[in-house]
């Protein structure tokens, strides 16, 4: 049966925002885990194995069993330990439904724009991928309103849900867009509930033990973007 | 299909997408797309939270199940659902939408890649019965049977097999028995319209392209 024996194994690299997710997931239920940092210029059998289709991070496996994608992850360890610690999707049908569309959101408008900002070679293209996120995180500060009801402090309404978790796991990232790009994500002026939000959100325990830290990820991204412009000069 | 499965009836309205009414618009603000299911007058948006939805609510003794129970079972379910949205559907949809030859070959390339994986989860899922999901129809099953029609068209098309006997028997042999359900047979489209439906798509994309090169 899931979630039996405690046996909770995490393959993840430092910097991946999904990754980060699965640890918050599993950090709100109190779920001990064991954390492999994974070499993803040198990829172990466990991990190949665990994830042949993508053959990337996370990867939870329970008891031996793989679970992959940051999102079915985080429904997993909901799903898995019922009785442990609170839920992450309302009881409500209605509510999970608004909560997962809101959660489908984030992947395919919010990141699904940003993921070419750190790939893209050229300022111009770039430029655009920011203005096409800036214009998604606009949209999701309704989403914000929308889900937290007015009265709650996160998407989960009093406390840490689902969206919170997979926006929660980006935060770093978010953070970073501006020294990266010059542009700020999350604008108090523009969108202040999700400002509110995610300052809310890091003062939360389980982001001072989980979030990355900016600067780390500032420096990663640039060593990033500075292999890449060097694999287009050889070109 | 979902709610077909779960004998849930329904009003169907059939929107114009070149002429959105104020009901779909005001229902989905966000993405202004089909479908919405509007239930006790509230809009649920996003075709896989839609059929969630469904499986939750209108559960019950004697109410078959869309997603298994065990939450392992159900990751794997979510995992294939999502595989098929976002790897497979995308490289399919680009054979038709694509603008040029090159890109269409490219699509064509990934569209072959992408269906391998799920001939073999299809034998790891099924273990040995009809369905993805084992003797009635799930989650993933009604995730990638509702592309099955336009697997026909890209057929008809393009004259290019994405599921055969030959290649992927296994999801050669689900896609017709699948067709013999009644589910398919109630709700599924005829291809002839979405043959039409298509040729149409593949035009607008074209135009556009060719516009934006101007």
């Amino acid at each position: 049966m899931a979630g039996g024996n405690g046996e909770l194994k995490l393959l993840g690299m430092w910097s991946s925002p999904f990754v980060t997710r699965a640890k918050l997931a599993l950090h709100i239920k109190c779920l001990p885990y064991e954390y492999v940092e994974e070499d993803l210029g040198n990829k172990s059998e466990l991990f190949l194995s665990s994830n042949p289709v993508y053959k990337t991070v996370p990867v939870l496996i329970d008891n031996g069993k793989p679970i992959c994608e940051s999102s079915v992850i985080v429904q997993y360890i909901d799903d898995a330990f019922p009785g442990v610690g609170p839920s992450l999707l309302p009881a409500d049908p209605y509510e999970r439904a608004v909560a997962r569309f809101w959660a489908a959101y984030i992947e395919d408008k919010v990141v699904t724009s940003w993921a070419p900002v750190f790939r893209v070679k050229t300022d111009e293209e770039r430029a655009e991928a920011v203005r096409q996120t800036v214009a998604a995180v606009e949209v999701l500060e309704g989403g914000l309103k929308e889900c937290s009801g007015g009265k709650g402090a996160f998407f989960g309404g009093d406390s840490v849900g689902y969206v919170d978790v997979l926006l929660g796991g980006l935060v770093s990232w978010l953070k970073a867009n501006e020294p990266l790009t010059g542009t700020k994500l999350i604008d108090a002026a523009k969108t202040p509930l999700l400002a509110a939000w995610m300052e809310r959100f890091c003062e939360l325990d389980m982001a001072k033990a989980v979030l990355q830290d900016v600067d780390a990820v500032v420096e990663y991204a640039m060593a990033l973007r500075a292999r890449l412009a060097a694999s287009a000069g050889n070109n | 299909m979902a709610l077909f499965i779960k004998g849930v009836n329904y009003e169907y309205i059939t929107e114009d997408l070149s002429n959105k009414s104020e009901l779909l618009v005001s229902s989905n603000p966000v993405h202004k797309k089909v479908p919405v299911l509007i239930h006790n007058g509230n809009p649920i948006c996003e075709s896989l939270v839609i059929v969630q939805y469904v499986d939750e609510f209108f559960a019950g003794a004697g109410v078959p199940s869309i997603l298994p129970a065990d939450p392992y079972e159900r990751a794997i379910a979510r995992f294939w659902a999502a595989y098929v949205d976002d790897k497979f559907f995308p490289a399919m949809a680009g054979i038709v939408l694509v603008p040029t030859e090159q890109e269409r070959v490219q699509k064509v390339k990934e569209t072959f890649a992408a269906i391998e994986p799920l001939e073999e989860a299809f034998a790891v899922c099924s273990k040995g019965k009809a369905f993805f999901s084992g003797d009635s129809i799930g989650y993933v099953d009604l995730a990638l049977r509702s592309l099955l029609i336009w697997i026909e068209v890209i057929r008809r098309m393009c004259g290019l097999e994405i599921i055969s006997a030959s290649k992927t028997p296994r999801l050669a042999a689900w896609a017709e028995r699948f067709g013999e359900t009644a589910a398919a047979k109630k709700v599924v489209p005829e291809a002839d319209q979405a043959l039409q439906y298509g040729k149409k798509l593949q035009a607008a994309a074209s135009a556009a392209a060719a516009s934006k090169s101007k």
